[in-house]
């Protein structure tokens, strides 16, 4: 079977669960004796292992095999948690992040698990004696008394009920291949037959959803109410293909009354074979049952609010019951999505689909050609004059407009997702700094386009590490100084206006303005005279010259040969912009612009030569026309004066190559565009006017152009360039 | 090198013209033919990058193969046109004088290029065809789209 059409789901997925296991696991380690956030972990555990499984990735499934069993351990009270304990768990969650990661880059997931599997082991013996899990198929029965699940007082009468009806109630445990790739279809199978002639499976381990979604290892048990013999039962099953095994053992009164320590009140001959009349009767009483039962349940659940997973898989085989005919017939992929609405369904009731960022790509390729349809039209009707036309070209507009609003908001994504592996990430960076830091995040629901989200991880993450490793001092600096032990570090992400802002600040030493002048003097970035000229955000923007590290030393953490001279190129690259804002002793914020999104941005579009060229509206500062005579010369420059500051001119048919025949000789058309602090004119020769261009790459041909950023088409299906006003500003 | 680009079977080309020249690009490579159009001048290209152009939708620049060849300037025709070739994932138009046919080249036909054609770099060649009574020369468009050829041309001209 070709496993590549699931492949994108199971990373989606795995990437999914490994998040929910590393929030759970920052959560537990805050309230250790909260116990269902332990089963929150060991669910997704689970189930990525029978993901794991399914598509044949060994390594990863035994490392959550193993994982699984000290989790398990933990929330049946058996092992005591600790530091180290968690740790091992972190470790083990590192090595799925990499497995996971080496199937995404297309490997096979392969990863010497060895070690750590022992470390698990080491800490799963820590313990007391190994319980058997019932989901991993070992809760095996072992002896003739003894049952492989317990059974509850509803199924105790079921069993009494059936078999007083003259039926037999056996504990069958069915063994499938493991090599076998469609589980869960196979368990149907083996639940059609064992319902065959009036049969009933009232219960399963684990429950028939987990098993429905090939959420077991490669055995299954249920209890089947039934009219055939043992061995009858047995061959059926058997002749189920890639069936392994079947153990089947009947449930006699004597070995329930063992069970229950109830007196059975009859007692009714086995061996008797049941009559028409009474072969409904079980199913009917136990119809009955369950409707109690699921009332009693209902009235239950509410107060076990943080029901434990016995109670779960009660509900579950009572609602099985209900159904006798189990399961959808499941081709695989049905069964994956199925995980993938459940799972969702826990976190929240969105009613979602996954569609590809490349399907949205075309969409999005479509809409900006029916944009540019729209312009003609426009213009077309414009010229005929003809009103019922006009009338339907603007409804059309009005329509594309709304259009226009959806397609962009379906590219928007929460930043939580890049937010997510921060806590962990901070955690591991305070340990191996021996600091204390206590990580604050807002805003994680804050939309980003998809293009942007993509990029700003990185960025973030440098920016992290630098308060962690400059910002916070250590503890001991900290108590002196009359600090909180623990650091504060505050990640935030908000709206405003046509941007998102995503604010990084510490509450440590914050930044001295000597430290980094006398460093840049001694890198040569400024002159002594400089420095004493320079505000302190002007001392700061020093931070992300190239060169510059105020690291004393280099250390693990940030001396990885980059400065945040790569930070600030990423994110005027995203067409943001990053500012710092420090109070010596207090503190130190780093803030990012960014725009909302980087596929329809609004530009000015205006006309050098015969081509027309797009400047994005948030880098203009203003548009001027500036008689000749105020045009100053600077050294072999051109400037102006601009509200008291004088900038440099650029004149674009220069730097364009676009010749100088036709231009104004009285004044200049000047667009004023920024950077920081830097200003610019760009010298054009008209402006036409304000419009929103979805922007277009030059494709893998013409890379890095000199001042360009991308391409746009226009009304009338030309493409204009459109200008990176950051590379003309010096 | 010119050995191992002989090993080819059978091709259908499509044939263009050059000057004087008949040249032939395998049709799996070409994606269409299209009139010419309006380009926008990109600046700052070589030379031989005469701009992009909105090909339904898709910025796709568009490369003049007479200045890529040196074959000299040619005012615009009646029949010149662009052919989109794709090669990995870069996707450009050829200029061409005219497009105007496609044959079948058996591979005995095809022969080594010879030193210098028409002053193109042998490189650029996968090898001469002979079909029928016509010459054509068999582009190596790998090489002619090369990005580190384009780096290359971009150095020599700064």
């Amino acid at each position: 079977m070709d496993m590549n059409q699931y492949l994108d789901m199971f990373i989606d997925e795995a990437r999914e669960h490994l998040q929910a296991i590393n929030d759970n696991l920052l959560e537990f380690e805050k309230r250790p004796d909260d116990l269902a956030i332990v089963n929150e972990i060991f669910r997704s555990a689970h189930t990525l292992k029978g993901m794991a499984a399914t598509m044949g990735f060994e390594d990863l499934a035994t490392l959550t095999h193993e994982m699984e069993n000290v989790l398990d351990k933990i929330r049946n009270d058996e092992l005591q948690v600790d530091t180290n304990m968690i740790d091992v768990i972190f470790k083990s969650v590192d090595s799925l992040e990499s497995m996971v990661h080496s199937i995404i880059d297309g490997g096979d997931g392969k990863l010497d698990v060895t070690d750590i599997v022992s470390e698990l082991s080491e800490v799963a013996v820590g313990g007391g004696t190994s319980p058997s899990s019932s989901s991993q198929g070992t809760g095996k029965a072992t002896s003739a008394s003894d049952l492989p699940f317990d059974i509850n007082d509803i199924e105790l009468t079921i069993v009494q009920q059936s078999i007083e009806s003259g039926y037999q109630v056996y504990a069958v445990e069915v063994q499938i291949r493991s090599d076998c790739l469609l589980k869960s279809a196979r368990a149907y199978m083996v639940f059609t037959v064992l319902e065959e002639g009036g049969g009933e499976v009232i219960k399963a381990i684990p429950s028939v959803e987990d098993i429905e979604q090939e959420l077991f290892d490669s055995s299954f048990e249920v209890l089947l109410v039934s009219k055939l013999s043992g061995e009858e039962v047995q061959k059926k099953v058997m002749n189920v293909a890639e069936i392994v095994d079947v153990e089947v053992q009947a449930l006699t009164p004597e070995l329930l009354q063992k069970l229950t320590g109830v007196e059975q009140s009859v007692v009714v001959d086995a061996s008797t074979e049941p009559t028409e009349s009474t072969s409904s009767q079980p199913q009917a009483s136990a119809k009955e049952q369950q409707q109690e039962a699921q009332k009693q349940t209902a009235a239950s659940a509410e107060a076990t609010a943080g029901t434990p997973p016995t109670d779960e898989t009660e509900e579950k085989s009572q609602s099985t019951a209900a159904t006798p005919a189990p399961a959808v017939p499941e081709p695989f992929s049905d069964a994956v999505s199925k995980t993938e609405t459940q799972t969702k369904s826990t976190r929240a009731s969105n009613r979602t689909i996954r569609v590809s960022i490349d399907r949205l790509d075309v969409l999005m390729n479509l809409f900006s050609e029916l944009i540019i349809d729209r312009g003609r039209l426009e213009q077309l009707a414009s010229e005929i004059e003809n009103q019922e036309l006009l009338d339907t070209v603007e409804h059309m507009g009005r329509i594309s407009g709304d259009l226009q609003d959806i397609i962009l908001n379906m590219r928007m994504v929460p930043i939580e997702q890049v937010f997510n592996r921060f806590p962990r990430m901070v955690r591991g960076l305070a340990k191996d700094l021996d600091k204390k830091v206590e990580l604050n995040i807002a805003g994680a629901d804050t939309e980003l386009d998809r293009t942007v989200i993509d990029e700003i991880g990185d960025p973030i993450v440098h920016l992290l590490r630098n308060a962690l490793d400059h910002g916070l001092e250590t503890p001991e600096e900290r108590v002196e100084s009359d600090k909180e032990e623990t650091g504060l570090i505050k990640l935030r992400a908000f709206h405003s206006g046509n941007n998102v802002f995503i604010e990084i600040s510490d509450d440590g030493r914050g930044i001295h303005r000597e430290k980094i002048l006398e460093r840049a003097i001694d890198r040569g970035i400024v002159t002594e005279e400089q420095g004493l000229e320079m505000t302190d955000q002007e001392v700061y923007q020093l931070l992300f010259a190239s060169g510059f590290s105020t690291a004393e030393e280099v250390s693990d953490i940030s001396g990885r040969g980059v400065g945040l001279d790569v930070v600030k190129n990423k994110i005027e690259s995203l067409s943001g912009i990053v500012t710092v804002n420090s109070i010596p002793g207090a503190g130190t914020t780093f803030s990012i612009q960014l725009p909302l999104t980087l596929s329809i941005i609004t530009s000015m579009l205006v006309k050098v030569s015969t081509e027309k060229y797009a400047i994005p509206l948030n880098t203009i500062e203003e548009t001027a026309v500036i008689p000749k005579a105020d045009v100053m010369s600077a050294h072999s420059g051109k400037v102006i004066d601009y509200r008291g500051k004088v900038i440099p001119l650029v004149f674009l048919r220069e730097v364009f190559g676009l010749g100088n025949d036709g231009v104004r000789d009285d004044a200049v058309s000047v667009v004023i565009v920024k950077k920081g602090d830097e200003m610019a004119g760009l010298v054009v020769d008209s402006f036409i006017g304000q419009q929103e261009v979805v922007l277009k790459s030059l494709g893998n041909y013409l890379t890095e152009i000199f001042a360009i950023s991308g391409a746009t088409i226009l009304g009338d299906g030309q493409v204009a360039l459109i200008i990176d006003t950051n590379a003309l500003v010096k | 090198m010119a050995e191992q680009q002989l090993q080819v079977e059978d091709t259908k080309v499509i044939v263009f013209r050059l000057k004087d020249e008949e040249y032939g690009v395998e049709v799996g490579q070409i994606k269409s033919i299209e009139r010419m159009q309006h380009i926008t001048i990109v600046p700052n290209t070589p030379d031989f990058v005469r701009g992009v152009i909105n090909l339904r939708g898709v910025v796709t620049p568009v490369i003049n193969l007479r200045t890529r060849f040196e074959l000299g300037e040619e005012e615009e025709l009646e029949s010149t046109r662009i052919i989109i070739v794709t090669v990995d994932d870069i996707e450009v138009g050829l200029i061409v004088d005219a497009a105007h046919d496609v044959i079948d080249v058996p591979a005995s036909a095809v022969e080594p290029p010879p030193e210098v054609i028409g002053g193109i770099e042998a490189d650029y060649l996968r090898g001469v065809a002979k079909v029928g009574k016509r010459l054509l020369i068999l582009l190596n468009l790998d090489r002619v789209l090369s990005p580190e050829e384009v780096e290359l041309v971009k150095q020599i001209e700064a």
